[in-house]
């Protein structure tokens, strides 16, 4: 087992460089000027040189690529264009809002998917089962973005249940004190015996959760049906009905244990492509987390955060898909062995 | 399956606790006014004010930033030694009460604000004016490193000032290296803010987190991407504050941010999307606040490449393009028709000028006359990306070629990526190309003097390559003059002249438009872009 998990951790080294690698030549290759291109119109020679110089532009492209790695090794991505603050300061100060949104985003995905695809395939072919599978057809169908109007449309501005965007009511004047701000809330109930914060914190998530858990939700319930129906026609499933075990017991304990697999290696890199979505799902909600962020530094041409935006974002894909490969072996022995 | 029941049943408990919270959320406004006064009496004092913004600011020193949304947070913050009048580009007394200029026009001494504290206690005096500027351009000085000072450079303040003497207590004088009139304009740009010395040498380059000024709102706190508090600066020198509390909001999505205002979420937004501006003229708790921006947009014909050496192959291309048109299907009520290089609501502009009609006739008959009976061909160049004075140069560029195209001049649109497409501007690579710009300063020597002078030929700026010596005199002078009539008569003449000979197409001044929810009153747009809240008040 060790040895397997030392195996996946080795291969993660040219997965990395490869990444980093594809970002450098996405930017470094992509047309124009970049000095130009960040001052525009009020540009003087003496600033575009400055800023060349800053950004090392004026070197050969091999060895801005060199001293591009040496940096990223080091965790170094330079400081942004546009803030001039170092880019990994600001990318350790909107995770947290990330993965606060996307960890409550999975949970409602896998734990409402994994329902939803169990009960179509119990009961397949019934009006329940045909509802599920066209509203999973239609969630992985609708653009985020869309999506997200339409949540705030009926939700806040008509229904008045939900605040249309943000993290918190901004009237509370409230104090970050780990940028998890659920936790917060938790931990200000606690401390003053006001459960303010937390229902503001737990209200302004729940849009933006459902706008981002729609697609994997639709997909995780999808894999799940299909799965379950293969596993319940294997013997085994037979046998267990056949001696008399409680259906419920047949299909929850027996059945979905083994049906799962496939869908693990889905939520895997559903989690993953949940940072992408976030980039629309943010944006929409006026979250302030990473991946609004890319968004404006891809506006705003700010390559050094592009960069690293990137390189993070693909970093955690990784690894998510290796810790899911692990669970996959700790799940199912015959991969270990293979 | 029971623990599946009994963690739904959970779920649903703590989903009715977030609604049945709702209310308890509801905003408390903190020290209202103790009585309700009538709507007649003027300005009520009390309430938060939020707005919503696209975008956060990068820091709060506002002599380090180049970005408005950087200024939109400072400006609350700081005051200047002059400032502009609310809504115009005219400028009026501020830090400094008055001032006097010696006849050589080199020399300017001010005369200080008595009494005027920073918000951190420190008074303000000569040597905060001192302090203010020499950071940002005399080397030695302790926090020149801080910067880049960027905007000190974008005005070229360098090669203005040549040192700043303290008289006094309460008067400063500022040695000029050459008689420069927009310069006193450049004094009430955020970038010239006076910052508290104290403080700034407290936190030295953590001043942009913790911004110290004299002006209407104190600095609380900032949440990076997300929100900034400000609190009314109760021993404020000038009018108001009104409100108790500012906040400054982020909501990057335009209609996100409509949505929010109509839910009353937040009382003004900023930048609103054109598809949603008739939704919200029609909606009755919001108002449309409007002003003509100070930018141009303009297709420059390069003077350098014939046939547009002939002033009558320019005034052709002036009745052959259809500017209603263009206004109507690019910009819709974002816009309105350009005539002169400078905009409407810069002093000086001159608005008994008759603008070259639509008249695709008239044009015919000018190329004809200018030996072109059969027209010819151009290229027409379209900025790849949207800008504050053209949101959509491709397709303006279309309407042009069809215009052109009747009058039987052919016309290829070109375009390159952003940075080449200055740069090869610059070089005058284009025959006709598009442009715009916007204005810094309100001064309109920021917009006649960078675009169309003989030195902005030169050195870049001015891409119609037009050097007009009658004109060149024209606003040389008005920058060396003093006084105020006097520029204003050389401007006014001196669009006569750009007129007559047309080295632009202008296009469009694009229109600012501030939603606002109807109990926001005073609400003044700035010309120069500044969201000032000093004056606002809630309708309670």
């Amino acid at each position: 087992m060790v040895r397997y998990i030392l195996q996946r951790l080795l291969l993660l080294i040219p997965t990395l460089l490869g990444v980093l690698t594809i970002v450098f030549f996405m930017t470094a290759l992509s047309p124009g000027d970049p000095a130009r291109i960040m001052l525009g119109e009020r540009a003087n020679e003496q600033q575009l040189e400055q800023l060349r110089e800053e950004l090392g532009l004026n070197r050969p492209v091999g060895e801005q690529y060199l001293i591009y790695l040496e940096h990223s090794l080091r965790l170094d991505f330079g400081r942004s264009i546009k803030t001039r603050r170092p880019v990994m300061e600001e990318i350790q100060e909107l995770f947290p809002a990330t993965v606060e949104l996307a960890l409550v985003a999975m949970f409602l995905a896998t734990f409402l998917g994994i329902l939803v695809g169990v009960l179509s395939a119990v009961r397949k072919n019934t009006l329940l089962d045909y509802t599920a599978m066209v509203g999973a057809l239609a969630g992985v169908s609708m653009p985020v973005f869309w999506l997200g109007l339409v949540l705030i449309m009926i939700f806040s501005v008509g229904l008045g249940w939900f605040p249309t965007g943000g993290r918190m009511e901004v009237r509370l004047f409230f104090q970050p004190i780990t940028r998890f701000f659920i936790l917060d809330g938790i931990i200000l109930w606690f401390r003053e015996g006001n459960p303010a914060y937390l229902i503001s914190a737990a209200r302004h998530i729940v849009l933006p959760a459902i706008a981002l858990a729609t697609i994997p939700l639709a997909i995780i319930a999808r894999t799940t049906r299909s799965s379950m129906l293969e596993t319940m026609r294997q013997d085994y499933v037979k046998t267990a009905r056949a001696a008399g075990i409680p259906e419920r017991r047949v299909i929850f304990r027996y059945a979905l244990k083994n049906a799962l697999l496939p869908v693990i290696t889905v939520v895997g890199i559903q989690f993953g492509l949940l940072l992408a979505g976030a980039i629309l799902t943010e944006t929409i909600f006026a979250w302030p987390g990473i991946g609004r962020w890319i968004y404006s530094a891809i506006s705003a041409r700010d390559y050094p955060a592009i960069q690293a935006g990137v390189i993070v974002v693909s970093t955690v894909f990784v690894f998510i898909n290796m810790i899911v490969d692990i669970l996959y072996s700790v799940i199912n022995p015959k991969i270990r062995l293979q | 399956m029971k623990r599946i029941f009994s963690f739904m049943l959970l779920m649903v408990l703590a989903s009715a606790l977030v609604f049945a919270g709702g209310k308890q959320e509801e905003p408390a406004a903190p020290a209202a006014a103790p009585v309700a006064q009538p709507v007649s009496d003027g300005p009520q004092a009390g309430g938060v004010l939020v707005f919503a913004r696209s975008g956060d600011s990068v820091g709060l020193d506002p002599g380090r930033e180049t970005d408005g949304e950087s200024f939109y947070g400072s400006t609350q913050i700081f005051d200047t030694l002059v400032e502009f009048a609310p809504g115009t580009t005219e400028v009026q007394p501020a830090l400094a009460e008055t001032w006097d200029v010696s006849a050589d026009g080199l020399e300017f001494t001010f005369h200080l604000r008595h009494g005027v504290m920073f918000h951190d206690g420190t008074p303000f005096n000569a040597a905060a004016v001192k302090f203010s500027f020499d950071r940002q351009f005399v080397e030695t000085h302790p926090y020149f490193e801080l910067g880049p000072w960027q905007y000190w450079g974008y005005m070229d303040m360098s090669s203005i000032i040549d040192r700043i003497e303290v008289v006094d207590d309460y008067t400063v004088k500022f040695y000029l290296q050459k008689v420069e009139a927009p310069f006193l304009a450049n004094l009430a740009m955020d970038f010239a803010s006076i910052v508290s010395p104290t403080a700034v040498e407290q936190y030295g380059i953590e001043f942009k987190n913790h911004p110290v000024g004299t002006g209407p709102f104190k600095f609380v706190s900032w949440t990076k991407d997300d929100s900034i508090v400000f609190e009314a600066n109760k021993d404020y020198w000038g009018e108001g504050p009104y409100l108790d509390r500012l906040i400054i909001r982020v909501i990057p999505d335009a209609t996100a941010r409509y949505l929010a205002l109509k839910n009353g979420e937040v009382d003004v937004i900023d930048f609103p999307s054109a598809e949603d501006l008739e939704l919200m003229a029609a909606d009755p708790n919001i108002d449309l606040i409007q002003q003509a921006g100070l930018n141009v947009g303009y297709i420059a014909m390069n003077n350098d490449k014939p046939p547009f050496d002939k002033k009558l192959v320019r005034q052709a291309m002036n009745y052959a393009i259809d500017r209603q048109a263009i206004i109507d299907a690019v910009y819709g009520s974002a816009g309105q028709v350009a005539m002169n290089p400078l905009p409407p609501t810069m002093w000086s502009y001159n608005n008994k000028i008759t603008p070259y009609p639509f008249d695709p006739d008239m044009a015919r008959q000018l190329l004809a006359q200018a030996g072109l009976p059969d027209g010819f061909s151009t290229d027409l160049w379209a900025m790849p990306v949207a800008r504050p004075y053209n949101p959509n140069a491709r397709r303006i560029a279309e309407i042009v070629q069809a215009n052109l195209a009747d009058i039987g001049v052919t016309a290829e649109i070109v375009s390159y990526d952003w940075g080449t497409y200055l740069d090869k501007v610059d070089a005058g690579e284009h025959m006709m190309g598009m442009l715009g710009w916007t204005g810094d300063n309100g001064d309109p020597d920021n917009f006649l003097f960078v675009l169309l002078s003989e030195a902005a030929a030169d050195a870049g700026g001015n891409i119609a390559f037009w050097r007009n010596a009658q004109f060149n005199d024209l606003i040389v002078q008005a920058k060396e003059t003093f006084d105020q009539p006097t520029r204003t008569r050389l401007y006014e003449q001196s669009q006569v002249i750009f007129h007559e000979e047309a080295p632009w197409v202008p296009l469009a001044h694009s229109v600012v438009t501030v939603p606002v929810r109807t109990s926001v009153q005073d609400f003044v747009i700035y010309p120069t872009g500044k969201r000032v809240f000093q004056r606002v008040w809630l309708e309670q």
